[in-house]
C-alpha cells in the first residue's frame, strides 16, 4: 500500500505504477460530472469544451450559490457542498470517457463494472473510491469553481474544480485488473450460508 | 390546538436545512460503537473518516452529504387540533420550496418522464407527505426526511408465496444487502417491511428504515426477526462503502402487518450512514425542535 500525490493532468505511465489499496491525493484540477451530462455528451451529440485529456473526472452533482463572476469566481459559482454519488448507474460512460475524450481517473463510490475494468487495463485507468456520504469534507478539499461546460444541465453540468490536497482516495481499480470489490464480493459470498445457517435457513 | 400554518411552513423549512446538517444522536452513537468493535483496518478509517466528516459538517454549518435526496415529511395529528388539511399540505410545500431557493439547496428533483428539474425540490406528489393520527391531546409532529437516492435505489419487494415461509424472508434479505454492495453507503439501517399488501409493505420497509437506533419492533415477532437480521448482514464482510469489514449495518429493523392467507410479501429499504432525520413538535407550549 503506498500513498501518492499526483498533479494533474497525469501520464498514462504515472497511472500503470499505480495498484489496488494504494492511496492518491489529487493536486490542481478536477472535473465534474454526473449522469445527465455524460447523456448529452455521449447520446447526445454535444462536446464538451474542456481538454479532459490526462485528467480525473468525480461523479458528482454539486450544491452551489449563484454568484456574480468575480476573479475568485470566474464562472459565477460558488460551491456550498461538494460530494459523490453512486458510480455504477454511469458504468458505460466509462470507456468513451477515456477514448474519446483521454480520461484516466474516475473518481466516485461504490465501484465500476466489467466493461469499466476492461477499459481501465486498455488505455490505462483507475476507479478512486471516495468515501460517500462525507460531502462537508470533501467540499473543504475543493478551492473553487472555475469553469463550467453544459450549464444548461444545472447541477449535472460539467464543472471544473481547482483542488487542493484532494484525498485520501483508495485505489478501488486499477490498471491491470486488480479490484478491491472481488475480494469483498467473494467473501461475502463465501459467508453467505454461514450467514443463513445462523437463522436456521439451510442454503 | 389551532394550528399556526406560518409556523409550519417555518418549521418545514428549517426541519428540511437542520436534517441535512446535523445526524440524530442515536445515529453518532451508532457511529461510535461500531467504531469500537471494527477489526478491518481499511473500515476503521473509513468510519473515522466518517466521524470527521460529522464534526465537520457541524463546524462549518455545511450538508454532511451533497445528495439533498428526495424531501419526505411525516406527520402526526392528534386529538384536538383544528387545520386545514390541505392548506397544511401547501405550507409543507412552501417551506420545502424556501429551504432550497432560499439556503440555497441543491434541488434532486426531477420530472420522471421529461427529466425536467424545477430548482425547487418539489414536484408532482413531491415532497412526499404522509399523513397519520395519534391519540395524544393537542399534539402535532412533523419528521423530515430527506431521503438520498443511493441508498433508496436499494429498495426490493418480493411477493413471496407462503410456502417459502420466514426463510424466504430471510434470504431474500441477505441476497439484497449482498447485492447492493458498497452502492448504498454502508454501514445502513436496512429497513425491512414484511406482510401487508404490496403498497403497505413498502411503506414498512421505509418506516423501518427510517426508525431511530436502538427503537425495537412493537411486534414481538417483528423484535425477533430484527436481532437475527442483524446478526447475519453484519458476518458477509461487505464493510463501510463495501469496501469489506464487520460494521455492514448498524441494525436491520423490522416493521409487520398482517397480510393474506396466500401472500407472504417482504421489502427492503435502505438508509445509509448519512441517516438524516428531523422532527418538529407542535403543542400548546409552542414549538420544539429536536430529532
Ligand atoms: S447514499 Fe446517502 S450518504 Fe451516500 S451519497 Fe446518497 S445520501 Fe449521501
Amino acid at each position: 500500500m503506498t500513498e501518492h500525490t499526483i498533479h494533474m493532468p497525469c501520464t498514462e505511465e504515472q497511472i500503470r505504477e499505480l495498484k489496488a489499496g494504494d492511496t492518491v491525493i489529487l493536486e490542481d484540477w478536477l472535473y465534474g460530472i454526473r449522469d445527465a451530462t455524460q447523456i448529452h455528451m455521449f447520446d447526445k451529440g454535444r462536446k464538451a469544451k474542456f481538454d479532459l485529456n490526462g485528467h480525473a473526472v468525480i461523479h458528482t452533482a454539486p450544491n452551489v450559490k449563484k454568484v456574480p463572476k468575480s476573479n475568485f469566481c470566474p464562472a459565477g459559482y460558488e460551491s456550498v457542498c461538494i460530494g459523490t454519488t453512486t458510480s455504477q448507474r454511469m458504468e458505460r460512460f466509462t470507456r468513451p470517457l477515456m477514448q474519446e475524450y483521454g480520461v484516466r481517473m474516475v473518481i466516485g463510490k461504490g465501484g465500476l463494472g466489467e466493461d469499466s475494468r476492461a477499459a481501465f487495463k486498455e488505455f490505462g485507468g483507475v476507479y478512486l473510491a471516495i468515501i460517500g456520504g462525507t460531502a462537508a469534507l470533501e467540499t473543504t478539499w475543493i478551492e473553487r469553481i472555475t469553469d463550467v461546460d453544459l450549464e444548461d444541465l444545472n447541477p449535472e453540468c460539467l464543472w471544473e474544480f481547482k483542488i487542493n490536497h484532494f484525498g485520501p482516495l483508495l485505489v478501488a481499480m486499477d490498471a491491470h485488473g486488480g479490484s478491491l470489490y472481488d475480494g469483498v464480493k467473494k467473501t461475502a459470498e463465501d459467508r453467505r450460508a454461514e450467514a443463513l445457517a445462523s437463522m436456521g435457513v439451510s442454503s | 390546538m389551532k394550528l399556526d400554518l406560518a409556523a409550519v411552513e417555518e418549521t418545514a423549512k428549517h426541519l428540511y436545512i437542520q436534517a441535512l446538517k446535523i445526524l440524530p444522536p442515536d445515529i453518532k452513537d451508532g457511529f461510535k460503537r461500531l467504531d469500537a468493535t471494527e477489526t478491518d483496518p481499511t473500515a476503521k478509517s473509513i468510519l473515522a473518516t466518517m466521524i470527521k466528516n460529522i464534526d465537520v459538517a457541524e463546524d462549518t454549518t455545511n450538508l454532511l452529504c451533497q445528495d439533498t435526496g428526495i424531501p419526505i415529511y411525516n406527520i402526526l395529528i392528534g386529538r384536538g387540533v383544528e387545520v386545514d388539511g390541505h392548506a397544511l399540505k401547501e405550507a409543507i410545500r412552501k417551506g420545502c420550496e424556501r429551504a432550497t431557493t432560499e439556503h440555497p439547496l441543491r434541488s434532486s428533483v426531477v420530472h420522471p418522464i421529461t427529466r425536467v428539474n424545477e430548482q425547487t425540490s418539489c414536484g408532482i406528489k413531491v415532497p412526499v407527505i404522509t399523513i397519520d393520527f395519534s391519540d395524544k391531546d393537542e399534539f402535532f409532529e412533523m419528521e423530515m426526511i430527506p431521503k438520498g437516492s443511493g441508498s433508496e435505489n436499494g429498495s426490493f419487494l418480493k411477493m413471496c408465496i407462503p410456502a417459502e415461509g420466514v426463510a424466504g424472508i430471510k434470504t431474500f434479505v441477505v441476497d439484497k444487502v449482498m447485492e447492493v454492495g458498497g452502492r448504498v453507503c454502508p454501514p445502513t439501517i436496512v429497513g425491512v417491511g414484511v406482510g401487508g399488501t404490496s403498497d403497505l409493505c413498502t411503506k414498512l420497509a421505509k418506516k423501518a428504515g427510517a426508525r431511530p437506533l436502538g427503537s425495537v419492533c412493537e411486534d414481538p415477532e417483528g423484535a425477533k426477526l430484527e436481532k437475527e437480521l442483524s446478526a447475519a448482514v453484519n458476518m458477509l464482510g461487505i464493510g463501510p462503502q463495501g469496501l469489506g469489514g464487520d460494521s455492514t449495518a448498524f441494525a436491520v429493523h423490522v416493521e409487520t402487518a398482517a397480510t393474506h392467507i396466500t401472500m407472504n410479501p417482504v421489502a427492503v429499504n435502505i438508509m445509509c450512514h448519512s441517516a438524516r432525520r428531523a422532527r418538529a413538535t407542535f403543542t400548546p407550549k409552542g414549538v420544539e425542535i429536536g430529532f
